[in-house]
């Protein structure tokens, strides 16, 4: 079985609300200097399954990403968590609704061809679109199943259960087929030494966009549509005022009185 | 002016059913879609359900400001499948033209919506918390947040027709204006599509759905969350009973669910449940933007943490710097004796 898994280069998701910078004049996040981008949390998740389905059955798993030339990191630590071969699309993307980066990928994965299975994560943690999986199921016409908390292979298909809202629901597939992970897979391994050793001596392939049959017109069209006008940082904030006594006990008393106050 | 590109034109909302009746995000829907409706200059809203009409569900849509439903009903949409529901919404958009099309951004929604997208040769913006007309009246604004509820966007399309899911719980349920002159009739038009039964598709071989007794984490009117600071499974009992004083739920953050002390159908944040109660109490709650991100639609927020400095203080109308363990029983003996 071959797995190829989608991954994307991020700003960290855990970074504090105060240390992400806007510059809303260019319109552009700025990572923090000194604070590395990481693999999409979502998509570590995807390699995680990919990995039990190896370790159940056997398979090759592709990890593929498009992006900036930095985003050889996020591959390497794909390969370092125990994926066997890491491909890197090389082109700067802003892509404001990801179809560009689905038309990309979907070509990219055409010719890495004779694929029974593609993973990708429910979301990326910067856009948070949740749209690529599906989008590059419908460029590849393959089966898609959306959501899963776990994915097995049984007699040849794949079983997948897939979450929903109180419950879950199980499909089987044929391959090949297109499959978007869950969070409520767990967390997904970390890099072990000898990986982080092997794959510090994997090559990477670098495709550029003559590499793969993209039209370059094609990438434009879909980069064009879309226009983002405005971003900015929320502010949520509220006026908190802190209750406190002689002790936590008066506190919590005072408290109580607010709240029942207020709701009854 | 009325915004017509290439014949597209007016508003289609997907109505969402939950059973017999409507699920709540489409009336959530309306409200939005009328709005849009009305800053580009279109007279009506329409609906479009797919597979049959429940009994009443049409006179409540009316009574709700839709002028026209069309109807996509078909026996292969007995039993649901994303499939075949999806080739049904990709029909319907082709013979409906709508300029823009808004489904909930719900298991169904978000399923659906951007393989539609892809089908239909257009884009999708999901997830939006507000979509509104540009101030020239032409093209809708999409609002979405973004890096987890960190940044907000603000993004317009020029592809037709224009796509968009909306987050559950986004804006305040007003009752519509039905009061000028929107009749509240409407017509039903049944649109005649073939659709293939996929032979090769993936099958759905069972649901699994657990009944939930008592109150729904989004329909409840208190809910008090538990973070990473509440430290075991054990722990939530006590969180169990100040709920149970106050008639509301526990609900939790994504740190809980990921060391298996609660189960993840109560998680609150960007990848759980949107919540706006009452009243919500954080308790060992830091705050990170993707829980805040589910929970400030709350009217009112309440936060007990260790940490002065915890980030849920800075969204919170009132607070307690303390050991929850110290607070806790107190504060449900006092709301217990207040409530007598």
């Amino acid at each position: 079985m071959h797995i190829v898994v989608c991954v994307k280069q991020v700003l960290d998701p855990e970074l504090p609300a105060s240390k992400f910078r806007l510059d809303s004049h260019i319109r552009e996040v700025i990572p923090p200097e000194g604070i590395p981008l990481v693999i999409n949390p979502f998509d570590a998740q995807a390699i995680e399954v990919a990995l039990r389905l190896k370790e159940a059955n056997g398979a090759k798993i592709t990890a593929l990403s498009v992006g900036d030339e930095s985003a050889v990191d996020i591959v390497r630590h794909a390969l370092s968590m125990g994926v066997d071969e890491g491909i890197l699309v090389v082109r700067h993307l802003k892509d404001i609704d990801g179809f560009a980066t689905a038309y990309i990928l979907s070509q990219a994965i055409k010719k890495i061809g004779n694929y029974d299975c593609i993973l990708c994560g429910r979301e990326a943690a910067d856009w948070d679109r949740q749209i690529v999986g599906s989008i590059i199921a419908e460029d590849l016409g393959v089966n898609l199943v959306t959501l899963a908390k776990d994915v097995k292979v049984v007699e040849g298909k794949l079983r997948v259960q897939r979450v929903i809202e109180n419950g879950y629901q199980i499909f089987e597939t044929v391959t090949p087929a297109l499959i978007t992970v869950s969070n409520e897979v767990g967390q997904p391994r970390l890099p072990s030494g000898y990986g982080i050793i092997s794959a510090a001596r994997k090559q990477i392939l670098l495709w550029r966009e003559k590499d793969i049959e993209v039209d370059s017109h094609k990438i434009e069209g879909l980069l064009e549509r879309s226009k983002l006008v405005n971003i900015f940082t929320p502010t949520y904030e509220r006026k908190c005022v802190i209750i406190s006594g002689e002790s936590l006990a008066e506190a919590a008393a005072k408290l109580a009185v607010k709240l029942m106050t207020e709701h009854n | 002016m009325m915004t017509n590109i290439k014949g597209y034109q007016n508003v289609l909302v997907h109505a969402e059913m939950h059973g017999e009746d409507l699920a709540p995000i489409t009336r959530e829907l309306l409200i939005i879609g009328r709005k849009l409706a009305d800053g580009m200059g279109y007279q009506s809203v329409a609906c479009l359900i797919i597979g049959s009409i429940a009994p009443g569900v049409a006179e409540k849509l009316f009574a709700l400001g839709v002028d026209e439903i069309h109807q996509v009903n078909h026996p292969l949409l007995a039993e649901f499948h994303p499939d075949i529901y999806t080739q049904a919404v990709v029909k319907a958009c082709q013979i409906v033209r709508p300029m823009v099309f808004l489904l909930g951004h719900t298991d169904l929604g978000s399923e659906i919506g951007p393989r539609v997208a892809a089908r239909l040769g257009t884009n999708i913006f999901t997830s939006c918390i507000d979509i509104h007309a540009a101030d020239n009246g032409k093209l809708p604004i999409y609002v979405r947040p973004v890096y987890g509820g960190k940044a907000i966007a603000e993004v317009v399309s020029s592809s037709c027709p224009q796509i968009a899911t909306l987050r559950p719980k986004s804006t305040i349920a007003a009752p519509l204006d039905r009061s000028t002159d929107r009749s509240a009739e409407g017509k039903i038009t049944t649109l005649a599509v073939e659709l293939e039964d996929s032979l090769t598709g993936p099958k759905l071989v069972e649901t699994m759905q657990e009944e939930h007794s008592g109150i729904k984490l989004e329909d409840a009117r208190v809910i008090v969350c538990g973070g990473g600071g509440i430290g075991s499974a054990d722990d939530f009992k006590v969180l169990r009973l100040l709920a149970d004083v106050l008639g509301g739920v526990v609900g939790v953050t994504r740190v809980p669910c990921d060391e298996g002390w609660m189960h993840l159908s109560q998680e609150i944040g960007q990848t759980g449940k949107i919540v706006s109660p009452d009243l919500y109490i954080a308790i060992g709650v830091s705050g990170a933007p993707q829980h805040i991100a589910g929970c400030l639609g709350s009217k009112r927020i309440v936060a007990i943490n260790r940490d002065p400095d915890a980030p849920i203080f800075r969204v919170s109308d009132f607070g307690i710097v303390g050991d929850y363990r110290e607070i806790l029983p107190i504060l449900i003996e006092e709301c217990k004796r207040a409530s007598l």
